[in-house]
Parts: C-alpha cells; sequence; structure tokens
C-alpha cells in the first residue's frame, strides 16, 4: 500500500464525512429561527395551556413565524405565561391580535396558532415584551367529555 | 478460604490489567505526544481503520434505513400519521442507531483487526525490535492507531445516519409512496442540531475512544502464542461491544434522561 494512495481515499473519506455532515446540516436539521434571524420576543396568559411545550410552533395561518421560547407560571395569579420569540420578519402585527392553543390533526401535537386583528387608527403594532391579551385556552378533552355527560345528565 | 483467595486474585488481577490499560494510553497519547512526526502514519491507519470500514457501514446504514422506513410505514398508516415517518428514522438514527450500530461494525471490523496486528507484532518480536532500536512502539505503534479510530469513528457515524436517512426516504418516498415533501419537512421541524446531531457525534466519539482502547490494550497485553492472539481478538470484540451497549444506555440517558 503505497502511501500516496492511502492518502488520496483517506481524503475521499474525510471529505465524504463532510459531505454527510453537510446533508444533516441542511436538510435533516431544522433551521430554527432563534439561531438565524433577529427574533423579538411577545407573551400570552393562558388559563390552560393543555401540551404545548417549548419549541413548539407559533403560525399565522399555518405559516411558521416563531417558536415558543418558555413556558412559565405566573406567580401571581398562577396563570401559565407563555413566552414566544418572533422573526423579525413579521413585525407587524397590531395590539388586537389573538393566540389561542391549537392541535395540529387528530392526535397531533399542539401549536400557538396566531390572528392578526385588524388595523384600526389609533392601534399600535405589537413589538418586544408585549403581553397578547386576548388569549383562547387549549382544548382539554377530558373537560370537553366532562361537559357533555353533565349536559347528558340534565 | 480458597474462595475468599480467589475472589481477591480474580479482583487484583482486574485492577492490574486496568491499570496497565491506563498505562500504555497515557505512555502513548499524553506523555510527550508528538502530533507532527505522527501525522503520515496516522493518516495510513486512518486509511486502514476508517476507509476499509466504509463499505460494511454503508450498506448496513442502507439497509436499517430502509428496513425502518419499511416496518415504521406499517405502524404509521394505522394512524394515518405516515408523514411522521422522516422523523422516526430521523431521530433512531441520529441519536441510537447511528452510533451503537457503527460502533459494534466497528469493533469487528476495525477493532478486531488492531488487536490481531498488534498482537503478531508482539508475538515476531517486532514490538521488541522497535524497542531496541530506541522508538518507543507506544508512541510509534498505538498511539498513531489510537487517534485513526477516535477521527474515524465519529466520521463513519456520520456517514451512517445520512445514508440511513437516504435508504429511509427510498423505501417510504419512492417505494411506500410517503409525501417527499411531508417526509423532509417534518423531519426538519423535530430534529436539532445541538440535541440530536451533536450527542449522537459525542455518543461515537466516546464509543470511538472505548473501542480502540480496548482493541490496543489487548493487543498489547496479548500471549504472544496463536491461542493468546485469538483469544485477545475474542476478548476485543465480545468486551468493547458490551462496553458500547453499557455506556449507550449511560449516556443516553445523561443526554436525554432529564429535562
Amino acid at each position: 500500500m503505497n502511501s500516496r494512495k492511502a492518502e488520496i481515499l483517506v481524503g475521499g473519506f474525510v471529505v465524504l464525512a463532510f459531505a454527510a455532515g453537510l446533508m444533516l446540516a441542511l436538510k435533516v436539521v431544522n433551521q430554527n429561527m432563534s439561531g438565524q434571524s433577529e427574533t423579538y420576543t411577545l407573551n400570552a396568559k393562558f388559563d390552560n395551556i393543555g401540551g404545548l411545550k417549548v419549541r413548539s410552533a407559533v403560525k399565522v395561518g399555518g405559516v411558521t413565524v416563531g417558536r415558543v421560547d418558555s413556558i412559565t407560571l405566573s406567580p401571581k395569579d398562577f396563570t401559565p405565561v407563555v413566552s414566544m420569540s418572533i422573526s423579525k420578519e413579521y413585525d407587524q402585527f397590531p395590539e388586537t391580535s389573538s393566540v389561542s392553543i391549537l392541535t395540529s390533526g387528530l392526535l397531533g401535537e399542539q401549536y400557538v396558532g396566531f390572528q392578526p386583528g385588524f388595523e384600526i387608527e389609533g392601534i399600535e403594532n405589537l413589538s418586544e415584551g408585549d403581553y397578547i391579551e386576548d388569549t383562547k385556552s387549549a382544548l382539554v378533552l377530558e373537560d370537553l367529555i366532562g361537559q357533555f355527560l353533565f349536559s347528558k345528565g340534565q | 478460604m480458597n474462595w475468599l483467595a480467589s475472589i481477591g486474585k480474580v479482583t487484583i488481577g482486574k485492577l492490574s490489567s486496568f491499570g496497565r490499560a491506563t498505562l500504555m494510553l497515557f505512555g502513548a497519547i499524553v506523555a510527550k505526544p508528538q502530533f507532527i512526526k505522527n501525522v503520515p502514519l496516522t493518516i495510513k491507519q486512518i486509511y486502514a481503520v476508517g476507509v476499509q470500514s466504509l463499505l460494511i457501514v454503508v450498506v448496513s446504514g442502507l439497509f436499517i434505513g430502509m428496513v425502518m422506513a419499511l416496518q415504521g410505514y406499517t405502524i404509521l398508516v394505522g394512524y394515518g400519521a405516515e408523514g411522521s415517518l422522516g422523523p422516526m428514522v430521523a431521530l433512531s438514527l441520529l441519536r441510537e442507531l447511528g452510533p451503537v450500530v457503527t460502533a459494534l461494525l466497528f469493533a469487528g471490523r476495525a477493532g478486531s483487526a488492531l488487536t490481531a496486528e498488534i498482537g503478531l507484532m508482539k508475538a515476531t518480536e517486532q514490538l521488541s525490535s522497535l524497542e531496541m532500536m530506541a522508538v518507543d512502539p507506544l508512541r510509534r505503534i498505538i498511539a498513531p492507531r489510537f487517534w485513526a479510530g477516535m477521527i474515524s469513528m465519529p466520521m463513519l457515524a456520520i456517514i451512517f445516519s445520512a445514508v440511513g436517512i437516504l435508504g429511509g426516504h427510498v423505501v417510504g418516498v419512492d417505494w411506500l409512496g410517503v409525501d417527499s415533501g411531508s417526509y423532509w419537512s417534518i423531519m426538519q421541524s423535530t430534529v436539532d442540531w445541538d440535541k440530536d446531531v451533536v450527542n449522537g457525534i459525542i455518543k461515537s466519539i466516546v464509543f470511538g475512544f472505548v473501542i480502540v482502547w480496548i482493541a490496543t490494550y489487548k493487543g498489547y497485553d496479548s500471549i504472544p502464542t496463536s491461542e493468546g492472539i485469538s483469544k485477545a481478538t475474542t476478548e476485543t470484540v465480545v468486551y468493547s461491544s458490551l462496553a458500547v451497549l453499557g455506556l449507550d444506555f449511560v449516556l443516553t440517558a445523561l443526554m436525554f434522561g432529564i429535562e
């Protein structure tokens, strides 16, 4: 085995490994928003977040505009506070916007659905750190079944 | 009293062989390292250890990805969730199967060859002749093989995962008719670079370290007869497979267990 040939083959091996790593980086891994583009943070209080998790998507009409950054419990009134990082590309949402926790598919994962409000004169756009007032909680299946049974019993 | 003495003998034997292994590692890579001088030797060893393991790694990666797509599809399609085939294949390959299966193949393909080579060098007294010529066999023989194994192993694991994901694509999308867009896009929204890919690479580096350590030590410490070399080669494969599987549990628990 002359060393020239070994060197060429090792070089090919290294290139192959880099190509595989590049493929993983570009095609397999999510290009998350927090790493690449600039983001700003919005907060929302919910009564119940259901199965929402950190890194769940925030979608406007099905388009992902951001991700859930953290989920904490407000120490004052014991309601969950969800903070979301939204891409700076989409910073034109009016203050009358509302958010709700939705489920993709029947058994899919939960995400934050963001409905932009109407642009009316005198209403400002949402900016860094704002709280979204109008929120709708997650649909908890057990509560629904409970209500259904209760209404049947009446 | 006899059984107590035999327990003591076994314990002392194990401990002293562990100590010799650590001393060998120390002498080979920590004490007076010669990185520049070792580069050509290491490249030659990467050829022997890495490039020659490429075929078995690529072929088994392809087939494992294909089998996983096939098995996953038959179960997921029952829930109408065949779109989740992509993340299932990618996550199991990147987190577990990539590092672990590559490590097992690596132990069988490269580890056993290392042990046999070094053991035969010892049996034919090549190691002693090196010492006679004032060349440290630890630095000349062990160190390049060690670095070559540690460099090759993560690269092989990355190639394994990438090929497996492509194999899953071939079966899932081209054969079974899962939508190509959802295969890639749901995979992209689920797989995380730091959490999944980097942890898999860390795993494979640890496995590479353990396998080459066991392989070089078993060769270096083998009884210099044909019987001794065959025993050392077997022990390399058995011990490094067990070490990889045991360590994999510990590493998984540390990386993914607690959130």
